[in-house]
């Protein structure tokens, strides 16, 4: 007599450890392997579009850095970006080069932390995790001694940064730039060649470049995929025209490989970083602009910028108010997420959080 | 060979393993912060701030209450007007520091303080009188001058209100003479009739509608 099976319906979340905030994945198992995925979402939902209709343009600085709460810097940037361009204001020189710095600075931050919770996801126990996290505290150090918090910057405002890196704060980059490269070497021989993330990630839900384009994936997730697209190279904003730097790529589009794309961006973050502290030079760090601003009506933006995770944009609509008629959000993690079932069905359960965290996604980016 | 790449792994892990750990044991050691450190409590200078409301209107969240009313005994003190609230809701404050950008006279400032938990709410509501008695450790968040002096808000001195701010406090003293009551006034702003303070005593229905709405907090 045959034995009767029939599949089985889990919850993965709302409120688990390794869904990186409250997320739901309603799988549905035969024995181990993934017959069906359905991904909710919106618990993390806070309104921020909505609220951004009653705050005049300064205060929507403080929304964004609440988005993707571990990239707080590049969500200011792309606001910022979108406002400037809204207002016509021709942001000052050093100013660029602050943003460009502390940006790449936040993209190793987020980086680290995705590096390391995907590693965790594969069970290393949090010692690669530390590893990185001891990295990043150093960067939110460095982001303290600027603007005065860790997560929740506010450095950038329309217009510039709202003030100058104080006289300790170069000093103190050159004493990080000098120990993240051994830091990271540590982690690099740590992890990056270890033959049980090999076998495990490996060849483990690979997603095809046709399809990642097609779902409008971006960030790192869509480069290992072998496409080499990024908004820094193709339409460089702030003083990204004046970087020399490289866009890594892999060809895979599996776990590994978005894994490795990380890895090797961090590289080229701490290029630019270097490059940014030689080029930048004294000047002013905000434009003239009042403390309230009004668009002229009618006018609209769409300020974009590589974020850690992808294509991140603010779209900002002026109907000659102190606060936007309209604001949307696009954000990178949300799309990301749309491949999940995609990468999920047909692989086994072990490799399902291994996947997710693989995709480096921000609840409070997704829900806003 | 299979395996060599994770040798080199446990051989990171055992130099490590020898090392003095990057964490701090939090209670027993501290962290010391730096000077621009957003933080509570607000310090706040009664004799730099005129009460014009500008860090209540660029609150985000608008949790800075302020009730003037204009006066006949603060003349006396040189002021127009008399602040009769100034309550900041801390409770809700997430410390992105925008009053303090939006102070014109450097009346206010961050704190550098992260530990003063309270066990109930109210306690959370930070009044004017607590604000006039709070040790004044202000953080150089958005104020230059301070950094210029290399003071450490950390174990430095209480600064008084003549040691901060952009303008000297001579300049602020003018300022303020300016605001007094008693300067020649043109004819034509002289009100008919003496201003009368009947809608701002305590149990007015403006003043306690508003005590209400602070308390539901």
């Amino acid at each position: 007599m045959p034995i009767h099976t029939e599949p089985m319906t889990v919850n993965i979340g709302p409120q688990h450890p390794s869904t990186h905030g409250v997320f739901r994945l309603r799988v549905t198992f035969d024995g181990e392997e993934i017959l069906e995925v359905e991904p909710i979402f919106g618990y993390l939902h806070r309104g921020t579009e909505k609220l951004a209709e009653e705050r005049n343009y300064t205060q929507i600085v403080t929304l964004t850095d609440r988005l993707d709460y571990v990239s707080s810097m590049i969500n200011n940037q792309a606001y910022c970006l979108a406002v400037e361009e809204l207002l016509g204001v021709e942001v000052p020189q050093r100013a660029k080069y602050l943003r460009t710095l502390t940006a790449e600075l936040q993209r190793v931050a987020s980086h680290l932390m995705g590096i390391g919770f995907f590693l965790q996801d594969l069970g290393t126990l949090g010692t690669p995790l530390m590893y990185g996290f001891r990295s990043r505290e150093k960067i939110l150090d460095l982001f303290e001694m600027l603007c005065g918090a860790r997560i929740t910057l506010s450095y950038m405002r329309p217009g510039g940064v709202f003030f100058d890196a104080p006289d300790d704060f170069w000093p103190a980059l050159d004493q990080f730039l000098e120990d993240f490269d051994i830091e990271f070497e540590e982690l690099e021989r740590l992890i990056l060649e270890n033959e049980i993330v090999m076998v495990r990630t490996r060849g483990v839900s690979v997603l095809p470049l046709d399809l990642a384009i097609n779902a409008s994936v971006s960030g790192p997730t869509l480069r290992a995929s072998g496409s080499d697209w990024d908004w820094r190279k193709k339409a460089p904003y702030d003083a990204y025209d004046r970087m020399d730097f490289e866009v890594p790529t892999a060809t895979g589009g599996d776990n590994y490989d978005r894994f490795w794309v990380r890895m090797q961006e961090i590289r080229q973050s701490i290029r630019i970083v270097r490059q940014c502290v030689e080029q930048i030079e004294p000047g002013a760090t905000r434009a003239e602009v009042p403390l309230i601003l009004r668009p002229k009506p009618g006018t609209e933006s769409y300020g974009r910028v590589e974020a850690s995770k992808g294509e991140l944009a603010f779209y900002v609509v002026s109907d000659g108010g102190i606060s936007p008629y309209r604001m949307k959000v696009r954000s990178p993690s949300l799309i990301n997420l749309t491949v999940t079932e995609h990468l999920l069905v047909g692989w086994k359960l072990s490799d399902m959080i291994v996947t997710l965290g693989s995709l480096d996604i921000n609840m409070g980016e997704v829900d806003r | 060979m299979y395996g060599i790449n994770m040798a080199k792994g446990f051989l990171v892990t055992l130099k490590n393993f020898t090392k003095k750990p990057f964490t701090v044991q939090y209670p027993e050691e501290r962290v010391k912060q730096h000077p621009r450190f957003r933080g509570e409590e607000f310090v706040w200078y009664e004799e730099r701030c005129t009460g014009c409301a500008s860090c209540a209107k660029y609150c985000p969240l608008g949790i800075i209450e302020i009730v003037t009313t204009p006066s006949e005994t603060a003349p006396a003190q040189g002021d127009k007007y008399r602040l009769e609230l100034f309550d900041i809701s801390i409770n809700r404050c997430m410390f992105c520091g925008l009053c303090v950008e939006a102070c014109p006279y450097d009346a206010l400032y961050m704190g550098s303080g992260f530990e003063q938990g309270q066990y109930s709410r109210k306690e959370m509501v930070i009044d004017i009188d607590h604000l006039r008695q709070a040790d004044k450790h202000p953080s150089t968040f958005f104020r230059p001058q301070l950094e210029e002096t290399g003071y450490d808000p950390r174990g430095g001195r209480p600064l008084h209100w003549q040691d901060v701010g952009r303008e000297g406090w001579q300049w602020h003293q003018r300022e303020k003479m300016g605001m007094r009551i008693d300067r020649p006034v043109p004819a034509d702003l002289i009100p008919s009739d003496p201003p009368v303070d009947s809608s701002f005593v305590e149990d007015s229905p403006a003043l306690s509608a508003s005590k209400i709405e602070g308390d539901a907090e």
